[in-house]
């Protein structure tokens, strides 16, 4: 039986959807964990899934100077590296920007932290120059879906790579929060600070590990996003960082299992919108998407509502 | 005591060292396909190399460095006699009577240059101050204040282009277009909490944006619109030659042309538009509007059990400042000629908001201060254009960390209780 032309036509808007949608996932858990604990938007988020994306290219450019060609290898290395290094950074903007400022006015952390956006932003575009550095495809090929002939949906290789990758994250991450001692500390802290501190807990290491694992998570996303567009810029995480909020924010922000729900809605929005419509219009989408929802159910999909305290 | 600081000097250099010199110290080289890394130039490692240094020994000292800076004398306070002088009403008035004339008086004794970058500070201050309204009073952080901006700007270049309005009708509309758009967006985002608002006035403005850049049949996308007309004052203009049914500025008043009088008619204009601006919000604040205003700043639960209604004071508050957007995007367009959506980006809305923040928010004097500083310097420093962002960036977060309240932070009359 032949399928119509435009069902696969739709099965590939709804395959790079979700591609694009699980790294925003990655990057809107970062969001989603930091809030959750603190209570507040780590704006340079964005920036460091972009650090993330640099790293890979230089630790990647870096193996094929010295001869080594193994892709495995390469890919490999590029995530261990990329995710020490927004590891540290990550840790080193909570230290600078954050930790001063915590139990202040609720603006002032933020304000600091685009400061702290615009600084590293225009750190790369100075250390690496403005334009766009592309590199050549790693991994090629992949599936057809359908006839071979004629009009089919593909599924990359390299999208197989995101989701493999992304689904083994979540699988770690959850495991993570909800098993071991430090992830049940985290959900102490998400639930009352102070209490926790009280208990004995180092709530300071406590905020200072969900930035090192946002860190490495958006490492993780601006790795894969880099091979998968080929071509970064300093000016990529903007965007991005902007995305993944909305991600947390639609799926309900302080929830994880919001964060990837939220991400895979807005990947397919957003490529639908991009098939059918105009690639144009697609960030417009997004954002009306967000407005939208807070219109609607402020707490977002899997939120709970929150009740002000005096 | 020193030993102690070691272990954090040491990982805090490292980590500087590490960071740094990974980004910054190596650089993408693109050949064709081919990627390569190529090193920075030594004096790239030896700026990393002394970043790291100085970070050792300011943690290592750092005990020993703020005990020195309690120690400072500090500015010697001012005697009370004359701070009590100096809130006199008369005397107030009488330091912005010279203000106001030392802004009139400016563009006679400087040259066009200057001039033209009075004009700019202007334009800030009138930004800072819309701006002042939403964040310093009512306390709603708005990121996305340029989207008003380049409402008004467009407002008024699409007007002139399609129906031919001129500068003062055009100035009329864009506040009410940039007001309207306010409204709408206000409406149903203000119910939001602090941080959610935010996001989403800054992905309205990059709505705005996108939308300016992609509907190419009405805003002539990414190319701009040029010749939008320059204001003219009663009808007469400021050309060497009038066109149509017109008379200009230096043939009524029978003097020989300069292309300065325009400059210098714009100067006065933008302040015209300024001192209006101070003189609404200043009336506004002593309304129950500006009270209810800073009251829902300071606490909204409060506010509600006494019987304001939230989204009806911040609506008013987001309109207002949008309409004050709306008027600086209008002569913001009179004055450059021509108006492209590169002039909207979201590090204007950041420049703005570091305006206000810088300033104190809620302090108009701080905000007029602060436009002025964040306008002259980057002028002064033209050679470190480079690193203007970087530093600007850097600022903001020292700014939060050491006097998060700002330059000249707002002080209302209040009384205290003694016990």
């Amino acid at each position: 039986m032949a399928m119509p032309e435009s069902l696969y036509y739709f099965i590939q808007q709804l395959i790079n959807g979700l591609t694009v949608g699980s790294t925003y996932a990655l990057i809107a858990i970062g969001y989603t964990m930091v809030y959750g604990i603190i209570g507040m938007i780590n704006f340079a988020h964005g920036e460091i899934y972009m650090i993330g994306s640099y790293i890979a290219f230089i630790v990647i450019a870096a193996l094929a100077m010295f001869g080594i060609e193994s892709v495995p290898l390469m890919i490999v290395a590029a995530f261990a590296i990329s995710m020490m290094v927004t590891s540290a950074y990550g840790y080193s903007i909570e230290r600078v920007a954050y930790r001063p400022l915590r139990g202040g006015n609720r603006l002032i952390p933020l304000i600091s932290a685009i400061g702290m956006s615009i600084f590293l932003q225009n750190l790369v575009r100075i250390a690496q120059g403005s334009r766009d550095i592309a590199m050549p495809t790693m991994i090629s090929g992949g599936v057809d879906i359908g006839p071979h002939e004629g009009f089919h949906a593909t599924l990359s290789y390299m999208q197989m790579i995101i989701f493999v990758v992304t689904l083994i994250t979540m699988f770690g991450l959850t495991l993570f929060i909800s098993r071991s001692r430090m992830g049940r500390a985290c959900r102490a802290c998400a639930e009352d600070l102070k209490m926790t501190n009280l208990l004995g807990i180092n709530t300071n290491g406590i905020i200072a590990l969900t930035f090192v694992i946002g860190a490495a998570l958006a490492a993780i996303a601006g790795v894969l996003l880099g091979m998968y567009y080929g071509v970064i810029n300093p000016y990529i995480g903007f965007m991005a960082g902007l995305k993944a909020f909305t991600a947390a924010v639609l799926g309900g922000i302080g929830s994880i299992p919001g964060a990837v729900l939220g991400g895979l809605l807005l990947g397919v929005t957003e490529a639908i919108t991009a098939g059918y419509f105009s690639s144009e219009y697609k960030d417009v989408v997004a954002f009306a998407l967000l407005i939208l929802i807070l219109l609607f159910r402020p707490s977002g999909i899997l939120g709970r509502p929150e009740v002000e305290k005096v | 005591m020193m030993r102690a600081n070691l272990k954090p000097a040491i990982i805090s250099a490292v980590v500087v060292a590490v960071l740094a010199g990974l980004l910054l110290g190596i650089r993408l080289d693109q050949q064709g396909t081919t990627l390569s890394l190529v090193g920075a130039g030594p004096d790239v490692y030896w700026k990393i190399g002394a970043a790291a240094a100085f970070l050792f020994f300011f943690n290592l000292f750092r005990d020993q460095l703020s005990a020195l800076w309690k120690g400072l004398p500090g500015l010697p306070k001012a005697p009370q006699k004359l701070v009590e002088v100096s809130h006199k009403p008369a005397l107030r008035r009488l330091f912005w009577c010279f203000m106001i004339a030392a802004a009139i008086i400016w563009p006679f004794l400087s040259n066009r240059g200057g001039t033209d970058l009075g004009t700019l500070v202007l334009i800030y201050v009138m930004l800072g101050l819309g701006l002042n309204i939403v964040v310093g009073l009512a306390g709603l952080l708005d990121l996305g204040y340029v989207g008003f901006y380049a409402v008004g700007a467009y407002g008024y270049a699409l007007m002139a282009m399609y129906f031919d309005v001129g500068f003062w009708t055009g100035l009329l509309i864009a506040g009410l277009l940039a007001a309207l758009f306010g409204f709408l967006l206000g409406f149903p985002v203000l119910r939001l909490r602090g941080d959610y608002l935010a996001i989403v006035t800054l992905g309205f403005g990059e709505i705005i944006r996108i939308l300016l850049n992609n509907m190419t049949w009405l805003t002539n996308g990414p190319n701009g619109i040029g010749g939008i007309p320059k204001p003219t004052l009663f009808g007469l203009e400021f050309s060497r030659r009038a066109s149509e049914g017109m008379q200009s500025f230096h043939e009524f008043v029978g003097i020989s042309y300069s292309s300065e009088h325009r400059i210098i008619f714009l100067y006065l204009l933008a302040l015209l538009l300024v001192l209006i601006t101070l003189f609404v919000i200043n009336r506004l604040l002593r309304m129950p509007i500006g009270r209810a205003w800073e009251a829902l700043r300071e606490d909204e639960i409060a506010c509600r059990a006494l019987g304001i209604n939230p989204t009806a004071v911040k609506l008013s508050a987001f309109t207002i400042g949008a309409t004050f957007a709306g008027f600086a995007g209008c002569f913001f367009a009179a004055r450059q000629g021509f108006i492209s959506p590169e002039s909207f980006t979201f590090i204007e809305s950041a420049i703005i908001l570091a305006i206000v923040v810088l300033g104190g928010m809620g302090s108009q004097v701080g905000v007029i201060l602060a436009a002025i500083i964040m306008t002259i310097l980057p002028e002064m420093a033209r050679e470190f254009d480079e690193y203007r962002m970087l530093l600007f960036g850097l600022m903001m977060v020292l700014m939060m960390i050491w006097r998060p309240q700002g330059l000249l932070p707002m002080s209302r009359p209040h009384l205290e209780l003694r016990t």
